[in-house]
Order: structure tokens, then C-alpha cells, then sequence
């Protein structure tokens, strides 16, 4: 039994270099560090998110399960309704299930918001966050989930039928299973064909997502008469690093996100997920104008130490902790 | 037999796909940000030999498959199967048939010990060990001194097998070689 950590001390002082230059950034841009709870009595409702679940001895009023968190969002939005401003957080985040060369299911997030800004305003940071801790001149390409469906796929993702979406999963990805819904067909195409094209070299930033993918963003019309997430996910060597919306405002509207996500949990026969009403009654209140980013900070050392696999940057995954 | 689900593959596992036995070489999890996780798979079809690559949801399983592999002796031929006895002390035989011995027939000595993989309790393939010695039965007289570096002759093994020995090898001589490559290696260590 190895007791060893699985990164080298190199790695291990490169994080902390890297934590170091975030911190800078972050001050010279009067951003404020805030702290929030990892434990929760709500979590994401997102049926392929799985939160870890936490048995607490409480008093009676209090609900003895808690969920550790899959990202500070709901905390930190409360922050932000409060007055807080601009706010980044550096913390553990939990996901269930989430294991292989890529994924630990406890990992370091980066997340941050910017009152005020739209989301290519917060983008334009993200790119300038990433340039100062990589340093490696990498250029910006910009590309949409559409145009990025047409260059590597030849079909549009909007109108594309789901018995075509299907026969592709077949013939590009090995899929043989039962015929898979519209967004889990997506998902394996873009996450099989497309994303190993993506930040080759570069940055790659994906945007306007479909809507039925838009989580807590914000949803437009966009140019074609197609309704798009504001939503941004950005690439470095094919490997998904950050996901940053224009964050929804709208109480009733994020109300309803959450009760079509319990049912669609039912549908596959998940467990509802109880509604963050502290959260919802922030946003009724006033959340003001924001975008905010989740960036895996794990992610971002692997790119920036060129490692090939998340346990040469994390002390000691899962398997070994 | 049990269920195995995708995040319990791990490479050597045996599992049932389409209908044949398969051995896992490889499992890559694959999730878009906040989007559906998928398993890319490598197998070996043990049946085959073919690898395939499948993809599965995560979370999905597989039937496990009956195979396990046996030390077994080789004991000898009846001209349509190859027998073999297993060696931790049961005496238990198996009939391996063309199929499974497959290309180990050109390694099997009475005697030594094969891998035998077993599907249901019948053998699906023989492996040999990575080397055997084994008696050069015909090849053309090797002249005495004739160790310079560089030419070869074909020699017949008792096993049937044809390789290509060095020059100064005669008949009756034990020779060690390498079931994986087919090739000479040295004088078998135990003369």
C-alpha cells in the first residue's frame, strides 16, 4: 500500500505558485475572497449531477441530510444580493461517480462573479487570468456550439433530427445502446468528436449553448431566431476548464428550472433534490447584473504542468487519500 | 454470474458482450461539463481475439463472464482433443479442442505446464509460458565450429514447430524458445 502522493513536490509547489498569482490577480481587481459553507441543506438539481450525501446529528428542526456542495454558486449568489459585489472563492467540490484520468470526485474550484458585468466582459478576464498563470502566448479563438457542430460533424445541433443525432453516436462514438434523448446524444458527440479539437494550442471559448442546456444561465434569442444559452465553456488542449454564464436573475423562472429538474430526476428515478429557498428568496430580493465562472483549478495545473492524468496534480486522489 | 457497472471496470475484467466473453483493456470516462457521462471501452473478445471499442452511459453494466484461468499439465493428443489436467492437486482434465489450442499446439510438451483459460467451465484458449525448451528432431548437420555470427537453418521441434536455429545446432539438442516471437533464444538452460 503506497503512502506516497501520486503528484510529485514539483507539482505540489506549482499549485501553490499558481494559488499565489490567482490571489494577485484578483486583488489588483478589488475582487473580494469570500468563504462559504461545503456543506448544504440543498445542492444542484441537476439530474446528472450526483452530490454526496452527509448524515448530520441535528437539532430536529434542522433536515439531518446535508449535501456536500458541487459548486458555491447558491451560497455565493446569496453574497452577491446582499451587496457583497465581486467575489472568488477557492474551494473543494464534490461530485459522485465522477472518477477516471480526468475527474477526482473531490476536486479544487475555482469560482468567481462579477457584479456588472456581461458575460464576454467576465470571458475577457477568464482569458487574462489563464494567459498570467500559463504564460505560454496561447492565442483566443471564439467558436459556437453551432458552428462547432457544423465544422467537425456537418450537422446543425438545432435542427438536426434525433434519428441522425443517433447515427452518429453509432458510427463516431461506439454507442450501441437504446437511442439516447436529444442532449445525451449531444453530449456524446461533442464530448467524443469535438472537444479533442478544442484550445489545441489556443483557447478555445464554446458559446451560445441550446437552451435545454443553459442550467443558471441566462436564455436569448440569438440572431437566427434560435433560443441559445448565455453560456461559455473555455478549452485549453482539448480539455473542458471553465463553464461561465450570464447568471438568471429571475426568481420565478430559476424556480421553475428547479421543479422541471426534480421531475426529470423522477423520470430516471433519482431522488428530488429539496429547493434552495434561501437562495430563491435572495434572488427575489435582487440579485444585481452578474456573469459568473466555475474554473477547475486541477484541470488548469494538468495544462500548465502538461500532465496527462489529474493524479499527478492532486497530493492524493480519492483512491490513495 | 454478477453484474459489473462502468465504474467497476477495471483492465483484466471479464465480461459478457453480445454474447461472448470479453476481457476490459481499457475504461475512459467522459463527461461534458454538466452533461451526460459516457464510458469509452476497450475489449478484447476472448472468443475472437478482436478488440472492440463500445460506449456505454455511465452507470450501465455488464454481465460478468465465466472465465478463469488454470496451470494445467499438458497430458497428451487423441487426435481431436489436446488434455490437460489441472495442477493444484485435483487431477481434474480438460479436453481442449483445435480451437483453443489454437497456435500453442506448436508449444505443447508432455509434461509442462499451459495456462488454460477456462468459459463455463470448458477451455476457450492455451497459452504456452513465455519460453520452452524443447528437442530439435530434424534439421541439417550443424558443422563443429561453425559459431560465426550471422546464418541460420530452419529445425523441426518435437512439437512440431519450425525455427530458425543457429548453424552449429544438431539434432537431439535441447534449445530454449520464445513462444511470443517464435524464435531461438539459447541452449535450453536445464542440459
Amino acid at each position: 500500500m503506497s503512502w506516497q502522493p501520486s503528484a510529485t513536490l514539483d507539482a505540489i509547489r506549482v499549485r501553490a505558485d499558481v494559488y499565489h498569482q490567482i490571489r494577485a490577480f484578483f486583488y489588483e481587481r478589488g475582487v473580494l475572497e469570500v468563504e462559504t459553507p461545503a456543506l448544504g441543506s440543498s445542492t444542484a438539481t441537476d439530474p446528472l449531477l450526483k452530490s454526496l450525501q452527509v448524515d448530520l446529528e441535528v437539532s430536529p428542526e434542522q433536515s439531518p441530510v446535508l449535501y456536500l456542495q458541487t459548486s458555491p454558486e447558491f451560497p455565493m449568489k446569496r453574497l452577491l444580493a446582499s451587496g457583497s459585489g465581486s467575489i472568488y472563492q477557492i474551494c473543494k467540490t464534490f461530485r459522485s461517480g465522477e472518477v477516471g484520468g480526468r475527474h477526482n470526485p473531490e476536486f479544487t474550484m475555482l469560482e468567481w462573479y462579477r457584479a456588472g458585468m456581461d458575460l464576454w466582459a467576465l470571458m475577457d478576464e477568464v482569458v487574462a487570468l489563464i494567459q498570467r498563470v500559463l504564460d505560454d502566448g496561447r492565442s483566443v479563438e471564439s467558436l459556437s456550439y453551432a458552428d462547432a457542430f457544423a465544422r467537425y460533424l456537418e450537422i446543425d445541433p438545432f435542427c438536426c433530427d434525433l434519428e441522425s443525432l443517433n447515427a452518429l453516436c453509432v458510427s463516431r462514438c461506439g454507442w450501441s445502446g437504446q437511442a439516447l434523448a436529444r442532449d445525451d446524444a449531444l453530449d456524446l458527440l461533442i464530448s467524443t468528436v469535438i472537444e479533442p479539437h478544442l484550445g489545441n494550442n489556443c483557447m478555445t471559448l464554446l458559446h451560445s449553448y441550446p437552451a435545454s442546456q443553459a442550467s443558471l444561465a441566462q436564455v436569448m434569442t440569438d440572431d437566427k431566431g434560435r433560443l441559445v444559452a448565455q453560456r461559455c465553456e473555455l478549452y485549453l488542449d482539448g480539455l473542458e476548464i471553465a463553464n461561465a454564464y450570464e447568471e438568471l436573475l429571475d426568481e420565478s423562472e430559476q424556480r421553475q428550472r428547479f421543479l422541471a429538474d426534480n421531475e426529470k430526476r423522477d423520470e430516471i428515478g433519482s431522488f428530488d433534490i429539496p429547493l434552495d429557498e434561501r437562495l430563491l428568496q435572495a434572488m427575489a430580493s435582487g440579485l444585481p447584473d452578474c456573469s459568473g465562472v466555475a474554473l477547475g483549478l486541477d484541470r488548469l495545473l494538468m495544462i500548465k504542468l502538461g500532465a496527462k492524468d489529474i493524479s499527478e496534480v492532486i497530493a492524493f486522489p480519492f483512491h490513495i487519500s | 454470474m454478477a453484474n459489473f457497472s462502468t465504474n467497476e471496470f477495471r483492465s483484466g475484467l471479464k465480461v459478457m458482450l453480445d454474447g461472448d466473453p470479453c476481457s476490459i483493456i481499457d475504461n475512459e470516462f467522459v463527461k461534458p461539463g454538466k452533461g451526460q457521462a459516457f464510458n469509452r471501452v476497450k475489449l478484447r473478445n476472448l472468443k475472437s481475439g478482436r478488440v472492440w471499442e463500445r460506449t456505454f452511459k455511465s452507470g450501465e453494466s455488464l454481465e460478468g463472464a465465466d472465465v478463469m484461468e488454470y496451470d494445467m499439465e499438458y497430458l497428451y493428443n487423441d487426435g481431436e482433443f489436446w488434455h490437460f489436467m489441472m495442477t493444484d492437486g485435483s487431477f481434474e482434465q480438460h479436453a481442449a479442442d483445435e480451437k483453443a489450442v489454437a497456435d500453442a499446439v506448436k508449444w505443447l510438451k508432455e509434461q509442462d505446464v499451459y495456462v488454460v483459460t477456462l468459459y463455463n467451465g470448458a477451455p476457450l484458449s492455451v497459452t504456452a509460458p513465455n519460453f520452452v525448451e524443447l528437442e530439435v528432431i530434424e534439421t541439417d548437420p550443424g558443422l563443429k565450429g561453425d559459431t560465426a555470427q550471422g546464418g541460420s537453418k530452419p529445425a523441426k521441434f518435437s512439437t512440431g514447430a519450425v525455427v530458425n536455429v543457429p548453424l552449429f545446432v544438431n539434432v537431439g539438442e535441447k534449445l530454449r524458445i520464445d513462444t511470443r516471437t517464435g524464435e531461438y533464444v539459447s541452449r535450453a538452460k536445464s542440459e
